[in-house]
């Protein structure tokens, strides 16, 4: 498989931030109120996470080791701030939706876990769609559960409404509902044993079979085992 | 056990009572309250208890064939939810949202973490705060009792929402009273926990306790003094007396050490009071027994009984 098709299968299914890794949960859960805004909070996160991807990996030489932290958090929040005032000067009812989760999209885990794990030990290209990949399946979680959210809690889909008011199942747009869809919508995933990083295949994957810490793919587990000794 | 030597795991005190006896009690102790809503509030409440009895007794069945499991529904717990579903709804319910509430009970609350014994939660109170959140205005849509079509609030609201008002208690004792199809008649709730007592299902322990901490807890914070009139119109009104005798003894979402029950009680206690004098609503004994269900674990942890033998040993 080619391999910038690879980080995209990867990010979609495989190693998806949210079915699987369980990564970014707290926009995952406020945002899936309704399709649109879980669209509108994927392709921002999604926007970011790619170029952040790519700038952090063309850096990756320049950022002392020590330094790394604040160095990808400086490159993360400049594009958190230039995706904000796009969305504020271009789709103002998303930018209202979303309101405290655009400019916390900084401390997005997806985000950085992806700088640490990936794009700082690979070339600026496949770093690029590494984020490409993890946004769209971050993306794609985040229409499932908005979709489901919407169409049995608020009765409409894409704000059309289709199902009359007294039938709808309100609590699943308040919190209680986003934790009810998301855990049922992982155990589908993993009674469906859908090819991903926790059903079988383990080795492939050190990001969530690494001992419990972000383990860049290239080390294997006895250099990453000598390391944390060393520390 | 025809063998002399038997070799198990503790505990080697056995009893002969099985699951479906005790639930088959709670069913009949349940049976005065159902016929007194049913013959007061007419039969659509009728209508309301067996469907949804009905839908949690199949949800557990089709589970439980879908998921190749051994059928459970003979042990009566799905029927003893799913009546208490009922029981909890306004009279003038429409009948599929109980039905809803039964189903989700059952598969969400009960199923999922693994059937009877496994679930953290009271099932039926699960349901019935789902149901609450989801269906805000229909499930506190109250029938005044012998009026048709008019709709009226509870005495617990009444007595909230006015400081002078005093609830007519002997309509609240005997249930002539707005309220949900099961906790209206105080006297029925009371001869069904009686029998409960007698047969030993239940201990006295937990409910007594905690509608005594309400009360007390009602006398210091409720603004009225050492009313004994007001203090009886909060322990008679709304869902207390059902929810302490038929769903706080729920044996597997109530602590199983003496002391922690008595803790368990006290904060029951606590957390209604607090909920129906400082909260937004005038009913809090859902929210709360829900709440202490999530608490209890660490309480029997914190409280298991020191060893026989090891009573002077330090930590």
């Amino acid at each position: 498989m080619n391999k910038y098709v690879e980080r995209l299968y990867n990010g979609i299914i495989k190693e998806n931030p949210t079915l699987i890794i369980m990564l970014g949960m707290c926009p995952t859960l406020a945002t899936t109120t309704s399709v649109i805004n879980a669209i509108g909070m994927g392709l921002s996160t999604t926007a970011v996470l790619m170029f952040s991807n790519m700038l952090i990996s063309a850096l990756r030489h320049v950022i002392p080791e020590r330094m790394r932290l604040p160095g990808e958090i400086v490159v993360v929040a400049s594009l958190v701030t230039i995706v904000q005032l796009l969305i504020q000067a271009y789709a103002p009812s998303v930018y209202a939706a979303l309101g405290i989760y655009i400019p916390l999209i900084v401390v997005n885990c997806i985000i950085l876990g992806r700088a640490e794990a990936y794009a700082m030990d690979h070339a600026p290209v496949e770093s690029f769609f590494d984020g490409l990949g993890m946004g769209l399946g971050f993306t794609m979680a985040l229409m499932i559960l908005g979709s489901v959210r919407e169409i049995l809690g608020a009765g409409s889909l894409f704000g059309i409404q289709f199902i009359p008011e007294d039938y709808h199942i309100a609590v699943l747009v308040s919190p209680p509902g986003a934790f009810l869809v998301l855990a049922v919508l992982t155990a589908i995933q993993n009674k469906l044993k859908l090819p991903s990083a926790t059903n079988g295949d383990a080795d492939t994957s050190e990001f969530v079979n690494g001992n419990g810490i972000f383990a860049p793919e290239t080390m294997d587990k006895n250099e990453l085992l000598a390391g944390k000794k060393e520390a | 056990m025809n063998k002399v030597l038997n070799l198990s795991s503790s505990p080697h005190v056995r009893d002969s009572i099985t699951t479906s006896e005790i639930m088959r009690d709670v069913c009949i102790a349940l049976l005065p309250t159902t016929i007194y809503g049913c013959i007061q509030f007419g039969v659509h409440a009728l209508f309301v208890v067996i469907f949804s009895t009905l839908f949690a007794v199949l949800a557990e069945y089709c589970y439980e064939k879908a998921m190749k499991l051994p059928i459970t529904i003979g042990d009566y717990s799905a029927a003893v939810t799913g009546l208490l579903i009922g029981l909890n709804c306004p009279p003038s319910i429409p009948i599929w949202i109980p039905c809803l509430g039964s189903v989700f009970a059952i598969i969400v609350v009960k199923q999922l973490y693994g059937g009877l014994g496994h679930n953290f939660m009271n099932p039926a109170l699960a349901a019935r705060c789902f149901l609450l959140l989801s269906f805000a205005s229909k499930m506190t849509t109250w029938t005044v009792p012998g009026v048709d079509t008019m709709g009226g609030a509870t005495p617990l609201a009444y007595l909230k929402a006015s400081p002078d008002h005093t609830a007519n208690l002997l309509a609240l004792v005997f249930g002539r009273v707005p309220g949900t199809i099961g906790e209206v008649s105080k006297i029925c709730i009371l001869i069904g926990a009686i029998y409960l007592i007698i047969r030993d299902v239940i201990s006295p322990k937990i409910p007594f306790i905690y509608i005594a901490t309400v009360a007390i807890f009602v006398a210091i914070f409720g603004g009225r003094g050492f009313d004994l009139y007001y203090i009886c119109s909060e322990i008679f009104g709304g869902g207390l007396m059902f929810g302490a005798f038929f769903m706080a003894t729920d044996y597997v979402t109530s602590p199983i050490t003496p002391k922690g029950q008595v803790i368990y009680a006290i904060i029951l206690g606590v957390i209604t009071g607090l909920f129906r004098l400082f909260g937004g609503s005038a009913e809090g004994v859902s929210y709360a027994i829900i709440l202490t269900n999530i608490i209890v674990p660490t309480i029997n942890k914190k409280t298991i009984p020191v060893a026989f033998g090891k009573e002077g040993a330090k930590k």
